[in-house]
């Protein structure tokens, strides 16, 4: 069984996030970047399948700029056998991505498409079932655990206040909550020899897609802040400043 | 004359608290509102949807297979009545079952979408978090069907009319694309996280599982809250992922938040920044919560929390 996986980079989620000066968006500049920690999750459960003798191979796809090679660099590290990077000057919007990844399934003919259930930076949480709907194919979202038996998937998603499990036939395409598996740490001999398996770069116009933005971004904005905290000395004076508040 | 359309989250017998706010947010999009509810016997559902101010008529899709509706057989409904009503927005709540169903129906009507508006500035001009709350980015959408998943509390809840009309309509047939297994809501005792006035969390400060409920759930019992955890917290085993808050849990807004012994890491904020009033209890005063907070109490929690509930009696 062949898993298509699909990588972002995406700033450190845990590196204070800075605003450019005019307030048109982010401020890249800097910031420490990783692999999409969700996406991180979902190659991880492919590459302990693989382990398993269930999936026997593993294609990582990143779209974006030749950054994305390290992101890729990371994934094959982990235990993907090849990549492809599509080339893209800035993120493709959700709906273009998508289009992309139906593209290279179409060529690879994968048998299970894995992602992450949202990309930590834009938390869109669009892509796994756009694809799905592309592709024709059913989707398992948001999924917390990956069982696969005789051709069948049963997936466990994270639905509001619990959980559901589908059933799934193959091809499909699944989402990964970060519960779906913990990734490994790497080491360097998996690091280097990530350096010997290759890359394919693929332009947008090859997979017969372009990839231009629908939505225009006019500007970030900083949460509105709250007013400083005030210093309670205990419960007893606690209690009386909530009630204040119209705590019941 | 704007068309928009509601996709109805329900259990089978009541509409999800949230539909009142999306009807709300509807509304700034569009004169007309058609609500869909698809399920298997729905009608209960259907004429309390009718019941919401500003609704002008609800469609009911009805047959067994809609019983629990998959993504898979609501996004062709969807991407129908888009068509056939000539709507101009397509709505859900941003809740796991709206964020499931959507995207796939965005794709179908090849249309760019939204995830989790928070304010609708003009009818093409939106507003959403990004990287888990830290930034607010301001969008324009020139689709011609603005597609958006909302955050329930950033709108407020719709009025009652008397009951619009309800249109029976033909159920597509099933996908068969994927089958439903099971379900399952563990304690349901207490109040929905989503809908809690008031919300107790707690953290990896909590020490083990027997602490967090020995000191948390008097607190919650007596507040009538909801509880809530860290990710680190249920990781640890504390409690269930039901309890999760933050950018891959719950988002919550309610009245009252109790962070006790968590730190406030941005991937939490994402899930608790709403909050009207925000109460920490954590030993450490530099602890990223305490910025985020309107009141701290500095200290111990397994001695502040017992007499925190003393001082409530
Ligand atoms: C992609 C991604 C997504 C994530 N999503 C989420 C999410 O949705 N929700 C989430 O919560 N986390 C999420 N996390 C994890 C998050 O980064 C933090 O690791 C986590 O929130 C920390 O949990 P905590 O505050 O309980 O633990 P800690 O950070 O360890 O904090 C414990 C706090 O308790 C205080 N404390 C300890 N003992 C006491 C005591 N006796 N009395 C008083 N105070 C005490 C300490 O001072 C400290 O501030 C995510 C991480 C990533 C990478």
């Amino acid at each position: 069984m062949k898993a298509l996986v699909a990588v972002k980079r995406v700033p450190d989620g845990n590196a204070p996030l800075r605003l450019k000066m005019d307030c048109s968006g982010v401020d890249l500049a800097g910031m420490p970047m990783r692999i999409n920690p969700f996406d991180e999750a979902a190659l991880e459960w492919a590459v302990q399948r693989k382990e398993a003798g269930t999936i026997s191979e593993i294609v990582a796809v990143s779209i974006g700029g030749n950054a994305c090679q390290e992101t890729l660099r990371h994934a094959l590290a982990m235990g993907a056998d090849r990549a492809f990077l599509i080339a893209a000057e800035h993120a493709p919007e959700p709906l273009a991505v998508a289009k992309l990844l139906r593209a290279l399934a179409e060529r690879e003919q994968p048998d299970l498409i894995v992602l992450g259930k949202q990309a930590s930076d834009d938390d869109n949480a669009q892509t796994a079932p756009m694809l799905a709907a592309l592709l024709g194919w059913p989707q398992g979202v948001f999924a917390s655990n990956v069982a696969l038996e005789n051709n069948t998937l049963q997936v466990t998603r994270e639905i509001e206040g619990g959980q559901e499990v589908l059933a799934l036939p193959l091809p499909a395409v699944i989402s990964a909550d970060l519960r779906l598996a913990n990734p490994r740490y790497l080491k360097l001999p998996q690091l280097l020899q990530a350096k010997k398996k290759t890359i394919e770069t693929l332009n947008p116009s090859e997979l017969g897609v372009a990839p231009a933005p629908r939505l225009e971004l006019l500007g970030v904005a900083p949460p509105p802040a709250r007013k400083p905290a005030v210093k309670v000395a205990d419960a007893r004076e606690l209690v009386a400043l909530l009630r204040q508040e119209g705590l019941p | 004359m704007k068309h928009a359309l509601i996709l109805v989250e329900h259990d089978g017998v009541n509409p999800h608290s949230a539909l009142r706010r999306i009807v709300s947010a509807a509304r700034l999009l569009a004169d007309r509102l058609t609500l869909l509810v698809a399920g298997s016997q729905a009608q209960a559902v259907a004429e309390q949807a009718a019941c919401i101010a500003g609704v002008s008529e609800v469609w009911l899709f009805d047959a067994p297979h809609l019983s629990q509706p998959l993504a898979e057989d609501l996004s062709p409904l969807l991407a129908h009545a888009v068509r056939e009503r000539q709507a101009s927005a397509l709505l859900a709540a941003a809740s796991p079952f709206g964020k499931a169903t959507l995207p796939r129906a965005a794709a179908l009507l090849d249309c760019a979408m939204l995830s989790d508006v928070v304010e609708i500035q003009a009818p093409d001009v939106f507003v959403r978090p990004v990287h888990a709350g830290a930034a607010l980015a301001t969008l324009r959408n020139p689709e011609p069907v603005k597609i958006l998943s909302a955050r329930a509390a950033a709108f407020p809840p719709a009025a009652d009319q008397p009951a619009a009309p309800i249109n029976i309509q033909p159920a597509p047939p099933a996908a068969n694309r994927s089958a439903w297994v099971s379900t399952t809501h563990p304690d349901s005792a207490r109040p929905a996280l989503a809908e809690a006035k008031v919300v107790v969390a707690g953290g990896q400060g909590l020490g083990s599982a027997e602490q967090f409920h020995a000191l948390l759930d008097p607190l919650a019992d007596r507040l009538n809250a909801a509880i809530g955890a860290t990710r680190a917290a249920v990781d640890a085993g504390f409690i269930g992922n039901d309890h999760q808050i933050g950018q891959t849990g719950a988002i919550v807004a309610p009245e009252f938040y109790f962070a006790i012994g968590l730190s406030g890491a941005a991937q939490h904020l994402a899930g608790m920044r709403d909050a009207r009033v925000v109460v920490t209890i954590n030993k450490d005063a530099e602890a990223p919560i305490c910025r985020q907070a309107d009141y701290v109490l500095e200290g111990d929690l397994f001695e502040i929390v017992p007499a925190l509930l003393r001082a409530l009696e």
